[in-house]
């Protein structure tokens, strides 16, 4: 066997022992999930209706949904999607992990339904956040999530691997999101086009699991098919307890594994980094848009949706109030989330501070949901997408929790200070 | 067997600068406002009206036209939609510089033909709206006007396969899956 790295290890284990895993060959890649969400879902009950009628899912304990969309849902024909799916799933036994649930990537981490070395897939296009934890994910279309759904597997062209390598370490006030910005701002909105990216570096080895989360949720931003970064000892620990398995083990890429690409990002000198409209990868210091009178601050989503991510947040602001004009709503990413707030008081410096508080899920990251931007309107946004239109009619900058909370408080871009 | 050449009139879809459109992503070509919407022939009216400068581009386009775009065309979101926009409009042909990587898993899926032209950009001038572009999936010769000639990338061979089967349901089930 040649020297292979982490995704290539990965997809030599899901795919016949026989197969040839190398950049550009096309494999049949074994699915250990399969799921979609309420974006998609009916589409993926659709096609599986039209083209395979009744017959039942290749295997329905491997077969999820995920509601984390519009939830509960505004608008009737949300609702008449969810219901659709729901039912179907009831017919074929599927398991869903409903509108109370929270964002489908975090649920599949908390559940351990994702793992180190697992396969999982769904409608999701930032479900490749799971390279956090070592584990392949991927967000496919409808057509493909109905395939996969009848036979567990998808064709998939193996992709080349680039690496990145962080020179220096992460000081605060800076956060694993400015680090993500960071490699953004270098690498571009196609810098890693069709392919893969292992991280490595003494920061990347010290970031915690919210921090990997935040920085494989930005991959898709970069073009890349998945950001793989190599499991800590906590990260396996907190695998081993969510699946309830000793045997979750580490995928690691062989010393001599071929790169594509290798790239150096320095943040020896790094300072707070905000994304400005129209694009995640239009990265500038904060400094240099500090000033500009803002209207909202959204703090969630996938990318920094995590409980540390709100205690962060709750540090800045705790006994001050936000800006009169600023409206500010928080989105916890799960229930378990949501529940860690409650009890350690986070949730209550919050409140106390002005915020709104929401029930779990993505809302807040794209227009359909609460908290959407009108014309003229400056958000500012801890999710990941900033593209016109994403939001709302406004301008959305994107930012780490710390530096919104910043934001906030003052009612317009500031970078934060220690 | 299906064609594996065909010809259709072009858009050079633009940005504001009369570049060639870079980074066209998910939410531009098919908004999630309509995301809701689970049959096809809905979705054609909506294609690229969250994109500026070509928000009336579905009244203006013809089954059987073929449209050119730059880089990461596609980027985004998973959306099954952004494709299936343009099959309802029957477009004959996707031709970028590149592609998003679920995009194009999404496209080749339908099996609406999608090319890359490497280098794209620096040749952009050639190209404009209302020309007639011939592009062939086996050899991924481009003709324009029946003239001037380009290299895209051929077809995968996967591409090819579903492409013939029509969609990856199709090949699935030639597969015996």
């Amino acid at each position: 066997m040649p020297s292979q790295t982490i995704i290539e290890k990965l997809f030599q284990a899901h795919s016949p022992g026989d197969v040839s895993v190398e950049p550009g060959n096309i494999i049949w890649l074994d699915l250990d999930v399969r799921s979609a969400r309420d974006f998609g879902g009916a589409n993926v009950v659709k096609n599986y209706r039209t083209h395979y009628g009744d017959a039942p899912v290749a295997d329905k304990d491997k077969t999820i949904f995920t509601f984390d969309l519009v939830v509960p849902p505004s608008n009737i024909p949300y609702a008449n999607n969810q219901q659709i799916c729901r039912t179907w799933a009831r017919e074929q036994g599927v398991k869903v992990y409903d509108v109370n649930a929270g964002i489908g990537s975090h649920v599949a981490l908390e559940e351990g339904l994702a793992y180190p070395g697992s396969t999982f897939v769904g409608t999701d296009s930032h479900l490749n956040i799971l390279g956090a934890v070592g584990a392949f994910g991927q967000g496919m279309g409808d057509q493909d999530i109905a395939f996969t759904f009848k036979t567990g597997k998808t064709w998939f062209e193996v992709p080349p691997t680039m690496r990145v390598i962080i020179k220096g370490d992460l000081k605060p006030p800076c956060t694993a999101r400015d680090l993500t910005l960071a490699v953004l701002g270098k690498l571009g909105s196609s810098g890693a086009l069709g392919w893969a990216v292992e991280f490595y570096g003494p920061a990347i080895e010290a970031l915690d699991l919210p921090g990997r989360i935040t920085l494989a949720s930005q991959v898709t931003e970069i073009g890349g098919i998945i950001g793989l970064i190599p499991p800590s000892r906590e990260v396996l620990d907190f695998s081993r307890q969510r699946t309830g398995r000793d045997d979750v083990v580490e995928v690691y890429a062989d010393a001599e594994a071929e790169y594509v690409a290798t790239v150096e990002v320095d943040i020896t000198d790094l300072e707070p980094l905000i994304a400005c409209p129209p694009s995640p990868a239009n990265v500038k210091p904060v400094r240099e848009v500090a000033g500009r009178r803002i209207d909202s601050v959204f703090f969630g989503s996938c990318t920094n949706g995590r409980f540390e991510d709100f205690e962060a947040v709750a540090k800045v602001v705790k006994g001050k109030h936000i800006a009169p004009w600023v409206m500010a709503t928080v989105v916890p990413a799960t229930r378990d989330v949501f529940r860690e707030m409650l009890r350690s008081g986070v949730l209550e410096t919050l409140f106390d501070a002005g915020f709104i508080i929401s029930n779990p899920g993505c809302g807040g990251c794209a227009s359909g949901h609460l908290g959407m931007t009108g014309e003229g309107q400056v958000n500012i946004s801890t999710s990941n997408r900033n593209f016109p239109g994403k939001q709302g009619a406004g301008d959305t900058y994107l930012t780490s929790p710390v530096t919104a909370a910043w934001c906030a408080l003052q009612g317009e871009i500031t970078a934060p200070e220690v | 067997m299906k064609e594996t050449c065909v010809k259709g009139r072009l858009w050079v879809l633009t940005d504001p600068d009369g570049k060639l459109y870079d980074d066209i992503d998910t939410d531009m070509i098919f908004h999630n406002r309509y995301l809701h919407i689970t049959d096809v022939d809905q979705m054609g009216q909506y294609a690229l009206d969250n994109l500026e400068g070509w928000k009336d581009f579905a009244q203006r386009a013809q089954p059987g036209d073929v449209i050119m775009a730059g880089k990461n065309f596609g980027a985004g979101s998973s959306r099954q939609q952004a494709v299936d926009c343009f099959q309802a409009l029957g477009l004959v042909a996707i031709v970028a510089e590149s592609f998003g990587a679920i995009y194009k898993r999404n496209a080749i899926n339908s099996g609406l033909p999608i090319v890359s032209i490497p280098d794209l950009e620096a040749k952009a001038d050639a190209f404009s709206t209302g020309d007639e572009l011939a592009v062939d999936f086996e050899s991924g010769e481009v003709v324009l006007n029946g003239e001037k000639t380009f290299q895209a990338q051929p077809f995968s061979q996967v591409q090819m396969d579903i492409y013939q089967a029509g969609n990856l349901f199709a090949y699935g089930k030639m597969l015996g899956s």
